[in-house]
This record gives C-alpha cells, sequence and structure tokens, in this order.
C-alpha cells in the first residue's frame, strides 16, 4: 500500500517542479522587422532557442518591417517599454549609435561572458557596422548583398550561357534580346540601394564624402557628380527603348515578381530574395545569380552589406540581459548559420559558419547554387573609405528623396543630371538638419 | 430673443461634461500642447535634449519647395474630392429618394463603401486600377500608356480622388438622404401637382431646403480631405510617383515617423491645424450667413 503513495507523491512533486520550472522560466523581448516568410522565420529562429534549453524564454514579435520596427522601438523607449533585444536594420544605425539608449554589444559580451570573436566575422559586415574606433555596438545578424538575377533561357536566346560581367556586356545583350524578341530585358524599380549604394561600392566611388559619412556627420552628398549620374542616364535610355520596365507593386507587377514569372530577363535584387524567386520562379525556367556588372574600365571593389543587426537596449534587468545573452551565443552557433541560409537567402555572417556551410556541401545543392558569390562579391577586396558603407543621419529620408526625384526623371518629367542635382540639394538639407538635431553629438 | 437654457445647480452640469472635456484634454490640447512645444524646439528621435530653436522649424518648411508642393498637392485633392464625394451622394440620395423600384436595397448598399476601412479601399484601388495587371489595364490594351498611376503623376493623384470619393460619397448619401426624407412631403407633391417636373423639384425645392446638411458635409469633407486621408495615401501611391501624391498628411507622417524628424513634423501639424481652422471659420463666417435652417 505505501509504495504505490510514495510513487504517486513523486511523481506530483516533479510534476510540480517542472510546472514552477516553466513559470519561472526568464523571459525576454525580441523585436524583429521582416514580414511574411521571413517573419515565420524570425519566429522560427525563436522556438528553436526555447526548444534547445528551459531557462530561458525568447518572445519574438515581429513589427510589421524594419522601419516600423524602429519607430516602434524608440517610441516604446520613450515609455520606458522597451524589448531587450531589436533588430535595425543597416539604415537604422545611425540612430542607434547616436541615442543613448543601447547597452554596446563590445561591453555586453564582457559584461555577460559570452564568448565572441569579433575577427571571426567577414570584415566588410564588420566594418560596415563599426564605430569609428572599430567597436562592436551590435551584433550583425541577417546579411545580404546585392547581386543580378538573369533568365538563362533568355540569355540562350542570343547564344549566351554566360552571364554578363560589365555593364557594357550587359546593356548590348539586353539590346539583342530585344532584337530577339524579348520584350523586356531588364526590371528595376526605384529602390536606391541596388543602382546607388551598391554601385558606387563596387565602382569604389564615393556617394558622399567623409568615407560617406564614417568621418563625420559634417559629410556632403556627391553621387550628382559620379558616375552614379551616366549609370541612371543609361538606364533611362534602356526605358525609352523599351528593353527596360519599370516594375513596382503599383504598375501591377514588382521586379522580382516580373523575373520569377519570366517576362523580364534580368534584375538587381538582395541574395536575400533568392529563396522566394526559387519559390515562385515558374516551372522549369532556367535562371541564375551573378555578381553586379562593373563598368569597364573600372577594377571591381567589395559590395556593401545590407540587411540588419541586433541591438540590445538599455534599462532592462540583470536576468533579462542574461537570457538575452544566452539567445545570442545560440545565434552564433554553426548550426544555426546553417539553418538560417537553409530557411532564407541570408548569407552566414561568419568565417566559421561559411566553412560550416561548405563542408556541408550546402552550395553544391542545385537550390542553394550561386549564393556564394553574395560572399565572394562582398569580399572581393578589403573595404576602403567608399565601399566600407553609408553612415549619413536619417539616411531613410535621403533614399526618400533619391528616390523621388528618380521617378521625376525616369517618369520624363525631369533631366537626369537636374533631379540628382535636386536630390543631393535636398539630401545636403537633410543632413544639416540632422547634425542640427544632434547639436553637440558626434559619430561614436 | 435668445432663448437660453441655465442650470441652477453647476456642480452638477460641471461633473456631468467633466468625463467629455476629460477627453478632449487628454487627446486633443495635450498632444496638440507638446506639438506646439516639439515645433519650436529640436527633438532627437530617443527623447531627451529638447533645444529651443523659435521660428526656425517653420523657417525652414516655408523656404521649402517640397513642402509648398504638397500644400498645393492637398488643396487640389481637396477640392476634386469635395466636389467629387458631395456629386455622388447627392445624386444617389435624389435617386433613392424618388423610391425607384428596389430603393430599400440601394439604401441599404450605397452606405456600404464608408463602413470599409481606409487602406483596404486603397488597396482594392490600387489593384482594380494597376496599369498592366489591373481591371482597368484593358484601356492600355488599346492605348499604350494612358493610364499609368505608377508612373504619371496625374494620374496617381485621380486615382486617390476616386477612392477618397467612393468612400466619402457614401457617408455623403446617408446625410443627404436623411435631408430629403426630412422635407415635408406636402411641398413636393404640391409642386408637382402645379406640373413642376423632377429637375425642376429637386432644383427649386429639394436643394434650397437641403442647405443646412450640405454646409454640414462640406465642412466635413474638406476636414476630412485634409487630415484623414493618410490610410489610402499610404497604401496606394505611397505619395508617389515623384511626390505628386504627397499630401500634407502624409508628408507629416514620413517626415515624423520614417525621417524620425519629429520637431519638423510637429511644425508641420501645427501649421496643418490653423490652416483647417482657419478654413472651418471662413465657412462659418462666409458660407453659413447664406444659409437658413428650417
Amino acid at each position: 500500500m505505501k509504495r504505490p503513495n510514495l510513487a504517486s507523491v513523486a511523481l506530483l512533486t516533479l510534476l510540480s517542479a517542472s510546472a514552477a520550472q516553466a513559470q519561472s522560466k526568464v523571459k525576454f523581448e525580441f523585436w524583429h522587422g521582416l514580414t511574411a516568410q521571413l517573419g515565420d522565420v524570425m519566429e522560427g529562429h525563436c522556438k528553436r532557442f526555447n526548444d534547445s534549453q528551459s531557462k530561458f524564454e525568447a518572445v519574438c514579435i515581429g513589427q510589421g518591417g524594419y522601419d516600423k520596427a524602429e519607430q516602434n522601438t524608440i517610441a516604446a523607449y520613450r515609455s520606458k517599454q522597451q524589448p531587450t533585444l531589436v533588430q535595425i536594420y543597416d539604415a537604422g544605425t545611425v540612430n542607434f549609435m547616436l541615442s543613448g539608449a543601447i547597452y554596446p554589444a563590445n561591453q555586453f559580451v564582457k559584461d555577460f561572458n559570452i564568448k565572441t570573436d569579433w575577427s571571426d566575422y567577414f570584415p566588410g559586415i564588420a566594418n560596415y557596422y563599426a564605430t569609428s574606433k572599430g567597436d562592436m555596438w551590435s551584433f550583425p545578424y541577417n546579411s545580404s548583398t546585392a547581386l543580378m538575377y538573369w533568365n538563362k533561357d533568355a540569355w540562350a536566346k542570343i547564344g549566351k550561357t554566360k552571364a554578363p560581367e560589365t555593364i557594357e556586356e550587359w546593356f548590348s545583350d539586353l539590346r539583342k534580346m530585344k532584337a530577339a524578341g524579348m520584350e523586356c530585358g531588364f526590371a528595376f524599380d526605384y529602390d536606391t540601394w541596388m543602382p546607388l549604394e551598391q554601385f558606387s561600392a563596387i565602382h569604389n566611388i564615393p556617394v558622399a564624402t567623409k568615407s560617406n559619412g564614417y568621418d563625420g556627420m559634417d559629410a556632403e552628398l556627391v553621387f550628382n557628380k559620379t558616375k552614379f549620374v551616366d549609370y541612371m542616364k543609361d538606364w533611362k535610355k534602356l526605358l525609352d527603348e523599351k528593353v527596360a520596365r519599370i516594375q513596382t507593386a503599383q504598375t501591377g507587377k514588382t521586379k522580382n515578381q516580373a523575373f520569377a514569372d519570366g517576362t523580364c530577363a534580368s534584375m538587381l535584387s538582395s541574395v536575400a530574395d533568392h529563396g522566394v524567386i526559387g519559390a515562385t520562379a515558374v516551372p522549369g525556367m532556367k535562371w541564375g545569380v551573378a555578381m553586379l556588372p562593373v563598368y569597364e574600365g573600372f577594377k571591381r571593389q567589395n559590395s556593401l552589406v545590407g540587411g540588419a543587426s541586433i541591438w540590445i537596449m538599455q534599462g532592462k534587468s540583470k536576468e533579462e540581459y542574461e537570457a538575452a545573452a544566452a539567445y545570442l551565443d545560440f545565434l552564433a552557433k554553426a548550426d544555426e548559420a546553417l539553418w538560417f541560409s537553409t530557411v532564407t537567402g541570408y548569407i552566414p555572417v561568419r568565417n566559421s559558419g561559411f566553412e560550416f556551410l561548405k563542408s556541408n556541401k550546402f552550395y553544391e545543392d542545385a537550390k542553394y547554387a550561386g549564393r556564394e558569390l553574395a560572399i565572394a562579391s562582398l569580399t572581393a577586396t578589403p573595404t576602403s573609405g567608399n565601399s566600407r558603407g553609408i553612415r549619413l543621419g536619417n539616411f531613410t529620408q535621403i533614399r526618400a528623396e533619391i528616390r523621388a526625384e528618380l521617378e521625376a526623371a525616369f517618369t520624363g518629367t525631369k533631366d537626369m543630371q537636374t533631379a540628382l542635382n535636386d536630390a543631393a540639394d535636398r539630401s545636403n538639407q537633410i543632413l544639416r538638419r540632422f547634425e542640427q538635431t544632434f547639436k553637440g553629438k558626434s559619430l561614436p | 430673443m435668445d432663448k437660453r437654457v441655465t442650470f441652477a445647480n453647476l456642480w452638477l452640469a460641471s461633473a456631468l461634461i467633466a468625463p467629455q472635456l476629460l477627453l478632449v484634454f487628454i487627446f486633443f490640447y495635450w498632444p496638440a500642447s507638446q506639438a506646439v512645444y516639439w515645433a519650436f524646439t529640436t527633438q532627437p528621435p530617443f527623447g531627451g535634449s529638447n533645444e529651443w530653436i523659435g521660428f526656425d522649424n517653420f523657417k525652414q518648411i516655408f523656404t521649402d519647395r517640397v513642402y509648398w508642393n504638397s500644400v498645393s498637392v492637398s488643396i487640389i485633392f481637396s477640392v476634386l474630392t469635395t466636389t467629387l464625394s458631395l456629386a455622388i451622394g447627392l445624386m444617389m440620395a435624389l435617386l433613392v429618394d424618388r423610391r425607384l423600384k428596389g430603393y430599400s436595397v440601394y439604401r441599404f448598399l450605397y452606405f456600404w463603401p464608408y463602413a470599409i476601412a481606409a487602406p483596404a479601399v486603397g488597396l482594392a484601388f490600387r489593384f482594380i486600377f494597376a496599369p498592366e495587371a489591373g481591371f482597368l489595364s484593358a484601356i492600355n490594351a488599346f492605348y499604350p500608356n494612358l493610364w499609368n498611376p505608377a508612373l504619371k503623376g496625374g494620374d496617381a493623384l485621380a486615382l486617390l480622388v476616386f477612392a477618397n470619393s467612393w468612400k466619402m460619397g457614401a457617408y455623403n448619401f446617408i446625410f443627404f438622404l436623411a435631408g430629403l426624407q426630412s422635407i415635408p412631403r406636402s411641398l413636393i407633391e404640391a409642386a408637382a401637382l402645379d406640373g413642376a417636373s423632377v429637375v425642376r423639384r429637386a432644383r427649386d425645392i429639394q436643394l434650397p431646403l437641403l442647405a443646412p446638411t450640405f454646409f454640414f458635409l462640406l465642412m466635413v469633407n474638406i476636414t476630412e480631405s485634409f487630415v484623414d486621408s493618410f490610410g489610402i495615401v499610404d497604401i496606394t501611391t505611397g505619395g508617389g510617383p515623384a511626390r505628386a501624391t504627397d499630401i500634407m498628411v502624409y508628408k507629416i507622417f514620413s517626415d515624423g515617423f520614417k525621417g524620425l524628424d519629429y520637431s519638423m513634423a510637429a511644425a508641420q501639424s501645427i501649421v496643418l491645424m490653423f490652416l483647417v481652422i482657419s478654413l472651418t471659420f471662413i465657412q462659418f463666417r462666409f458660407v453659413e450667413r447664406r444659409i437658413h435652417y428650417t
């Protein structure tokens, strides 16, 4: 009679202990800015973490977009409701550096004993997010760079099996394809990331003075005086010859959709879209990716990293920080890099992760083949002042100004040079305004 | 002689209006005073060190041609939307009021668009009017690029005007219909007996008697189109192409929330607030005088 009793008591104790443990799990919030399928992957990362251990619980909350993640974090910080970790996109880096609201990553890893080898990060990625002294204040997370997507079937029509390497070759291919009956050779939208930021980096030409802003907040935009102007004029020519097309959500199809359904033979986009294109391309369509083409007479520089990094916010409890530290430690594992690159098009941010992917024959799988070109493009050369990144105040608005002027130029209401001059003038006003708002502060 | 209702018990009266006043204070005066404070300072995104800069924010706004562009876009948008939506509402109300066959179904259905959230309206119109894939893309097959709101500013603005008028027309319809139904039937019947045609009755009896409703709707529509059309713009055009649909509210949103320049956005909302207040004032001062309430 006694035995079963004991057993049931023991069982009860066990049960209540595990229930108490579940309750005492330390929770922390991680806000992310990705949506749709990529948003699910973010939640997936949290779930994998929560399943991997029993002490901590990551609560992942999507904010509905990169810009909203930034806005909401600011609003939350102002009312003292900020999350412990937040994913902030490249263009928001300056705001967070100057905010005084963050816990610098390099300090955090010391305080919470996370083993971190900063030199394991690809230099092109680490340099982008580092302070002027080379300190890392955030953890590079989902990273990408731009590639050219090309339709092999369309190129086969003009008897070519290789992607063009120079811009001249690319444009002449497009015109030949047009003659061979390909209605749309190239689809683009008004996003400045590919034509301005990546283009300037790989051609080693400045977007702004002072190493694109890294050397001081008094930088000025100079893109209206560089090869970029010729590039845009060439795009306009292609548009007028009806070789290229503008494809946005407003026209009915985005450039990605127009490429995936075979309407347009090429486009420039992030490697992060590699998975989506693979999943949505019409069955049987042969396509590939290539490094962004460069103009003849230019030596290829490294391209820029895009994406986001994880910031730690100030003002949370020690327990929450410990939980966040465990999460950051978890993300750094090579297994996680492999999983992340499998379910998204993002590239590993650490050399060790890249090696692990290679040793797992990741890039030999036809589904993922070509993504290694993103790494090759990012690491083509050591970074220069022009190819380290862009660190300009309120860069989101600067992008919007350039976009608005490009819209005017591509739709023919303004001459390209005038439009870009206007864009540069307006953008410089934004930079001066930013200096005024952050008077007395300087970039760390 | 003015008739005035007075309360002997002031305490009770104050207690009764207190909740309402509190709401108005919390949701209007308090944020508005914050906005005024921000408009005269520089406010960093994460808060903290506001610096007093006087009228500098306003100076920067008024010397900015992009700002003036958004003012003129707003005015054009407001005039077109108000005209079109009042016309749609009035026309439908007059027709339904005639009690043609099936009018109760129409009366029920015409109100629906107003119940749809603005972003949903924007999304629907964006799809319908998409130049390549939309319903209207058929006209581009006859005459290439005749309709392209993605590339042509005028088309984009027209698209917004359609979308907003479609929604507001429904709202106006209900008010016009209520106004029409409160007109004594005997007046209309008398006119009919005197041989007045349908159009004549509408012109000489119904429309003049609708003037108070019309005035009310005019004000609501103008105010609405200035301050409340953000949802449609954001989803449908995003202010483009080339700022052709960058109305004042949308510019406030993009400067404030996308650009994180709260002070500049605050200054712009102060300007917008005064613009709407002065428009309302002008309407009460000059238009309302001509209206006779029955």
